[in-house]
């Protein structure tokens, strides 16, 4: 059931032209009658047994992930192709949740396959989206034996999948505040330095409904995760007077790193795994978790439906939670990494190596951007889980002050 | 007298305005340059931190980059030969002729480039995906040339409509064939507007993110893994490549005007 | 076979837009009629009352960007005609090299431009930090972040979709032509605007055309170059797309701006006669 392998060029050949001529009717006749739901049900345990007890080992995955999110050597593929014999295919074919989303919709919804065992998505809107359509399948808990043994307690709850029934974490960051420490003299603690009319004109918010909505709700007081209707709506007042008092340069997609460290604002919102690039690079930006309360963020694995190796998949996922793998994962990707023990790893390797290595080793282990401390951990939450009725409400509170 | 003084003085302001605009357009390209050569010390390739070659010996180490710029300049390439064949046609059937659904074509061609790249690419993934199609290099090219189409036509019209026909009447009255009157007559006098197509065609094609995002597969261009590599930092051999493709460009360009120059 | 030109001439383009364009914007249009949502589905409704909402709720949106649009097609006009009047009277044989040279930049990805431009006009990076050093411009002076660099950005990124048909009718006009119209007018104003302008309105059409249509419908020079306020069409379009999945919203948004750029095009082209243009010389 793999899909044929296809060079980047196969000439299309005529026949294949009128193919396309043919279908275009039927895509016509689709459109006219409408778009078919998708509504699901919660797994059923017995079903969820049943699909897996019928699957077998394909010797191959096929696993789509972001660009740079894997060391150039491929390494902890290649050790999993050495320990399992099962062939792997890596494709960095994800550039953004929102338009991944957009294009594995329409496949999905025709009950056709993306192609791939493994795909990596953040948690947020789009996720969410592909868990309520029931585009994802339910994992096997007892296949994840490392990641039982090894997963983090914090990535083990996560409101947007209880139970890791769906997904389970790849790498993770944290969503706070940073500041360029050649503007600010004091040192930030709270979100309250976002709403400083201080610094008018120099503040950055972020674009996303839910990472901005969020930090409203932690400026009102509220827990998102248990937020309701009533608590958007006194955090979307909040962020609206921010925004007409003029304190809000910009609503930023990526491009508040640069803009903060090169001090065109001087306070904004901001991802933490960014701002430790920035850092090592020796710009001036400072991070901290605010104590109103922080974001984490999660890139999660999840197989999609239609997969042609999902337990393959389920073995790969596993395989990424035994400590020594993590750790040479996350030595490359150098965000925060769902399994502890790497932190161990890594200081076992700091005493032996020397010079730029050593150097390289130790700002990873101390840097609170790489391994939040206990009581960071305590101060994150994740977004609000919405039903559709909810994200109806939700997304038009906050977008009516970013999109404006 | 005098007015030819002016004149001359004119061109040669004009001379330095042409210039300075080559320069504006070129400007960010300095600074990708620029960057090519940084020894940076973290992912992130921002901040000047020293001068290194590094990054040209290590040109194809992403394996994954060289693979999407490989994609992106074979697609660039077939896509606006398509594209300035059919423009071509279309813009001498608008331009010299009259014939029924003229308007309606107009209109098609209109339409074409004022349909928002969204909405483009998120149709023809759903007629794909209606008739089963799988995503690949060869629908990247088909909706490339959809997009580029109308813009060589517009270009090639233009040319068109100031020419004049009485020409190529008088070629066939002296008995040149259909064939004949357009390769010696109608092609020379249109080159420069086909020309002026490929080259759009091309920029919007090696260019293209949008559109490209939906109807790719798993066929990834140079342009997509840029946009997925800004997540993490972009490697500085990303500017590296694109150096080389402007160096490459400019000794084209330079080549170019130098054998103009022996011809003439 | 000669009335059979055309015909065979237009045929292969037909195809291609009749099958890639045409069937897909029917579709499009069906869902901006049908109502629902993601999960349960959508239904065919004819829902007119959609496009009424989206228009009330985007309308801001939708003027400011034919303004940003407008403004940014004006600014290429000025800038490029002088640019494609040079190559094309000048160039001599040069004029390949200068029009390849216009377009390279192009060839390299948009990311890589954006962050070389940001890195540019940073608040106090190499352009304004300097100026700010010399006292040239005042302390809190910024280009990110606002309406100029929208538009500047709109300018910079379609300027050549300007210059090239431009200079495509220009080339054309035979320099001895200008030369006795300098002499029949005696001053080099008037051979312009008797002789020149007009030949070249089949280059300006094309280019207001190429410019002013995708500037207005463009999400991403707002994106990354705009501030609080700068949103276009484009970006809510993208929005109620990917994030708010409310496919009936965005096609309809789509339909309204396509719709109002068509009939701007044809109003423009009555007005410059430019139609007319094309008829005669098509006869």
């Amino acid at each position: 059931m793999n899909p044929p392998m296809r060079g980047p060029l196969t000439g299309r050949t005529r026949r294949d032209v009128f193919r396309l001529a043919g279908y275009s009717a039927a895509g016509l006749a689709l459109a006219a009658c409408g778009v078919q739901g998708q509504k699901v049900t919660p797994p059923k345990t017995d079903a969820v047994q049943d699909f897996w007890a019928k699957q077998t080992r394909n010797g191959e995955v096929v696993f789509a992930n972001w660009p740079e999110y894997m060391p150039g050597d491929k390494g902890p593929l290649e050790r999993f192709k050495k320990d399992t014999g099962i062939a792997y295919e890596y494709k960095e074919v994800i550039q953004e949740n929102a338009e991944f989303f957009g294009k594995a919709d329409p496949v999905l919804r025709a009950g056709q396959s993306l192609g791939y065992d493994i795909v990596v998505m953040t948690n947020g809107v789009q996720l969410q989206h592909m868990l309520q359509l029931g585009y994802a399948v339910p994992l096997d808990h007892t296949r994840l034996p490392n990641f039982q043994a090894n997963a983090g307690q914090k990535f083990k709850e996560r409101s947007y999948d209880p139970g890791n029934t769906f997904t389970i974490p790849y790498a993770s960051g944290v969503t706070g505040i940073a500041y360029n420490t050649d503007h600010v003299k004091e040192e930030i603690t709270s979100i309250e330095a976002l709403f400083d009319p201080r610094y008018k004109g120099r503040i950055g918010m972020m674009n996303d409904a839910q990472e901005i909505g969020n930090f409203g709700m932690f400026a009102v007081g509220v827990d998102p995760e248990k937020s309701t209707e009533a608590d958007w709506k006194k955090a979307g007042e909040k962020l609206k007077a921010q925004r007409d008092a003029g304190l809000v340069r910009k609503y930023y997609d990526q491009g508040y790193i640069d803009a903060v460290s090169k001090g065109d604002v001087w306070v904004t919102m901001a991802w933490s795994g960014d701002v430790f690039q920035r850092q090592l690079a020796g710009e001036p930006v400072a991070f901290v978790v605010p104590e109103e309360g922080g974001t984490i963020w999660t890139d999660n694995m999840l197989i999609p439906k239609g997969a042609a190796n999902p337990l393959d998949a389920l073995m790969l996922m596993d395989y990424l939670y035994q400590p020594a793998v993590a750790a040479e994962l996350d030595e490359f990707i150098q965000f925060v990494t769902p399994v502890p023990a790497v932190r161990d790893l890594f200081r076992e390797r700091a005493k032996k190596a020397e010079g730029k290595d050593k150097k390289a080793l130790n700002a990873m282990i101390d840097s609170p951007l790489m391994f939040p401390s206990e009581a960071d951990y305590a101060k994150l939450r994740t977004y609000t889980t919405l039903t559709t009725q909810q994200e109806q409400v939700f997304n038009p509170i906050f977008q009516s002050i970013t999109q404006a | 007298m005098r007015s030819g003084e002016r004149g001359r003085l004119g061109d040669r302001v004009l001379h330095a305005y042409t210039w300075l605009v080559i320069v504006w357009l070129s400007a960010p390209i300095a600074v990708m340059i620029l960057f090519g050569f940084n020894d940076k010390q973290s992912k992130s390739n921002t901040s000047w931190q020293g001068f290194t070659l590094r990054w040209y010996a290590e040109l194809f180490e992403i394996s994954d980059l060289t693979l999407a710029l490989r994609n992106s300049l074979v697609i660039a390439l077939v896509s606006t030969v398509i594209t300035v064949v059919l423009g071509t046609m279309l813009g001498l059937a608008l331009g010299r002729h009259r014939f029924r659904g003229k308007g309606v074509t107009n209109f098609l061609v209109f339409a074409a480039i004022s349909t928002p790249e969204l909405v483009m690419g998120a149709s023809l993934l759903s007629l794909f995906v209606s008739g089963n199609v799988p995503r690949d290099a060869n629908t990247i090219i088909v909706s490339h040339v959809l997009f580029s189409l109308s813009f060589v036509v517009v270009t090639v019209r233009a040319r068109i409509v100031t020419l004049d026909p009485s020409l190529e009447e008088a070629a066939r009255d002296l008995g040149a064939t259909t064939w004949g009157t357009f390769r010696q007559v109608t092609l020379p006098s249109i080159m420069p507007a086909v020309m002026a197509g490929a080259m759009l065609s091309f920029a919007l094609s090696v260019d293209d993110y949008v559109v490209t995002s939906f109807v790719n597969g798993s066929t990834v261009t140079f342009p997509l893994w840029i946009v997925g590599a800004v997540k993490t930092g972009i490697p500085p051999q990303v500017n590296v490549m694109g150096t080389l493709i402007f160096g490459i460009g400019v000794l084209i360009a330079v080549a170019n005007a130098v054998v103009a120059r022996r011809r003439a | 076979m000669r009335r059979l030109t055309p015909y065979l001439l237009a045929l292969p383009s037909w195809m291609w837009l009749a099958i890639f364009l045409v069937v897909p914007m029917v579709a499009m249009a069906s869902v901006s009629l049908q109502t629902g949502n993601a999960y349960d589905g959508y239904a065919m409704t004819f829902s007119f009352s959609t496009y009424g909402e989206a228009l009330g709720r985007y309308s801001t949106q939708l003027l400011r960007s034919l303004l940003y649009g407008g403004l940014a097609t004006v600014a290429m006009l000025l800038i490029g005609y002088p640019v494609a009047y040079w190559i094309a009277f000048r160039g001599g044989n040069r004029k390949s090299m200068y029009l390849f040279l216009l377009l390279l930049p192009f060839f390299v990805s948009f990311v890589l431009r954006t962050i070389s431009w940001n890195f540019l006009l940073a608040d106090n990076g190499m352009l304004f930090g300097t100026l700010k050093d010399w006292g040239l411009v005042p302390e809190g002076f910024h280009v990110l972040a606002t309406t100029l660099a929208v538009v500047g950005g709109l300018t910079y990124n379609f300027l050549p979709f300007m210059i090239l048909p431009i200079y495509v009718a220009l080339e054309r006009v035979d320099p001895r032509v200008v030369e006795a119209a300098q002499d029949l007018y005696a001053t080099r104003a008037g051979a312009f605007r008797w002789v020149v302008l007009p030949l070249s309105l089949p280059g300006v059409f094309a280019g207001v055309l190429m410019t002013f249509v995708p500037a207005t419908a463009d999400p991403v020079n707002a994106q990354i170059l705009g501030g609080t306020g700068n949103t276009m069409i484009g970006n809510n379009i993208q929005t109620e797309y990917l994030v708010n999945l409310n496919y009936p919203t965005a096609a309809a948004l789509s339909f309204t701006l396509m719709a109002v750029l068509l009939v701007g095009i044809f109003a423009y082209a009555r007005a410059l006669g430019t139609e007319n243009v094309l008829e005669a010389a098509a006869r």
